[in-house]
């Protein structure tokens, strides 16, 4: 039997059984593999938060490598010697303080809400590092990332990722020659929390000035690379009260 | 007997060149823009798109006389969005690390007007077999463009290819850059792509006149 397929009523239809369909496969999909994803989200966050304070695979210049997945779970313990959340003049210790959504704090915060404010102590052959993740705007959507700092606000190590900026052109905030710069810098000018500006044209390619608060931008990116400025700016701002009470003066 | 007849391999062969998806039906086009800057960009690009036009058609044509003409756009969008979506899911629950690096190129697929442009034209009209070899022959097609664009313009303003430097390191001036080369960074931003995919349809129709449409 031939469907008139151009009759309104089998339109209708037609497009109710396909919405039902769709919908139906898409919800078992997302349903059975949450668990999943949120496992290996869990675990990349955590080899995140240690690449930044240097503990990582990386071999001479080049690629960045993690922590293999099936170790992370335990450097991390090893490795981060605190979990503080801070939320205006209290200060908790709380081991599952990584997971906190910057996101849902940064909406919290909007509605007058006191945001909770992840914090990661980490010691290495007995230096101690300060971890702030951030989080801002770039071109098309997020961007994210950690900056570990040592007690006298010097940037030891930055870990930079995104939601969809350009391939070949933002997307690169990720790439080693990019986040290699920012170690060594100061996020302080004159005892303002300056943050660390990506700078066009600062000439210095090569990075060798360190008190600048600036590092070579990438070209062909600039609106991603203001994002990554305004990201470190606003996101240490946030922690400066806390940050004044450690900082080495 | 031959794998494929004269009629299907030309399927094939025929979007590789005198009938290529974005020289000759001008289709894809934003995504040849966006996302040459880099060699290793236009190849994870075209894979992903050689995988969900190959299967996307197969599909779009086993619904070929189901579909309701009114609305076959949007049956199509949702198509390809399911296709997307479900490849994005399962590869960020076992294989993380390689759907870290598709992650950007989700979206540029399914607004690819390549994948809309077949479905409509190709797989609407015809049986599975020919629509899975005519979305392999035009994601083919499609990738030669993107790797010559992504070659050129890594080339000439990185001076890398695969992210490996070729003509020396620009910062240090060794190599080429010691004769007083220099990075053009003209071939970083996306109309530097509109100028290499021109050159490449003047190239194509200087060489096959039949190309020319008369005024």
């Amino acid at each position: 039997m031939a469907i008139n397929t151009d009759k309104n009523s089998y339109t209708v239809i037609f497009a109710a059984v396909m919405v039902v369909i769709v919908g139906t496969v898409l919800a078992f999909l997302a349903s059975s593999l949450s668990d999943k994803i949120r496992e290996n989200e869990r675990l990349e966050k955590q080899q995140n938060i240690l690449y930044a304070m240097g503990i990582n695979e990386n071999e001479g210049e080049g690629a960045v490598n993690f922590v293999p997945t099936d170790k992370v779970a335990g450097e991390f313990t090893k490795y981060i010697k605190e979990q503080l959340i801070i939320e205006g003049d209290k200060i908790t210790k709380d081991d599952q303080a990584y997971l906190i959504d910057l996101k849902k704090q940064a909406t919290a915060a909007k509605n007058g809400e006191t945001r909770k404010l992840p914090l990661f102590v980490g010691d290495k052959d007995g230096s101690t590092f300060y971890i702030i993740p951030m989080r801002g705007k770039g071109l098309w959507d997020a961007i994210w990332g950690f900056v570990a700092l040592d007690a006298n606000m010097i940037v030891q190590g930055v870990y930079f990722d995104h939601a969809g900026e350009t391939p070949g052109l933002g997307a690169n905030i990720k790439q080693r020659y990019f986040m290699d710069d920012f170690a060594g810098e100061s996020i302080l000018s004159n005892s303002r929390y300056a943050g660390i500006a990506v700078a066009k044209g600062n000439n210095d390619p090569l990075n060798k000035i360190k008190d600048d608060n600036e590092v070579d931008a990438l070209a062909g990116a600039t609106i991603t690379g203001d994002g990554v400025s305004a990201m470190i700016r606003e996101s240490v701002n946030l922690y400066k009260d806390y940050l004044e009470t450690i900082r080495v003066k | 007997m031959a794998l494929l007849s004269k009629k299907d391999t030309n399927l094939i062969l025929d979007p590789l060149a005198d009938n290529n998806p974005i020289t000759i039906q001008v289709l894809g086009i934003c995504s040849a823009l966006a996302i040459t800057a880099e060699l290793k960009a236009s190849v994870v690009m075209a894979v992903s798109v050689l995988f969900v036009l190959g299967i996307g058609n197969v599909v779009i044509s086993l619904m070929r006389n189901i579909i309701p003409s009114k609305i076959r756009i949007i049956v199509q969008l949702i198509v390809v969005a399911t296709l997307v979506i479900i490849v994005d899911q399962v590869l960020k629950a076992f294989a993380y690390e390689l759907s870290k690096t598709l992650s950007v190129f989700v979206g540029l697929i399914i607004t690819n007007c390549i994948i809309m442009g077949r479905f409509e034209a190709f797989a609407l009209a015809n049986g599975p077999w020919r629509s899975f070899l005519d979305g392999i022959g035009n994601s083919l097609g499609y990738g030669i463009i993107l790797i010559i664009v992504g070659f050129f313009r890594e080339l000439l303003g990185s001076g890398t290819l695969f992210g490996f430097p070729v003509l020396g390191n620009p910062i240090t001036k060794t190599g080429l850059y010691a004769t007083g080369y220099e990075n053009n960074g003209f071939m970083i931003i996306p109309p530097a792509a509109l100028i290499v995919v021109g050159i490449i349809i003047w190239t194509q129709r200087s060489r096959n006149k039949a190309l020319i449409e008369d005024n």
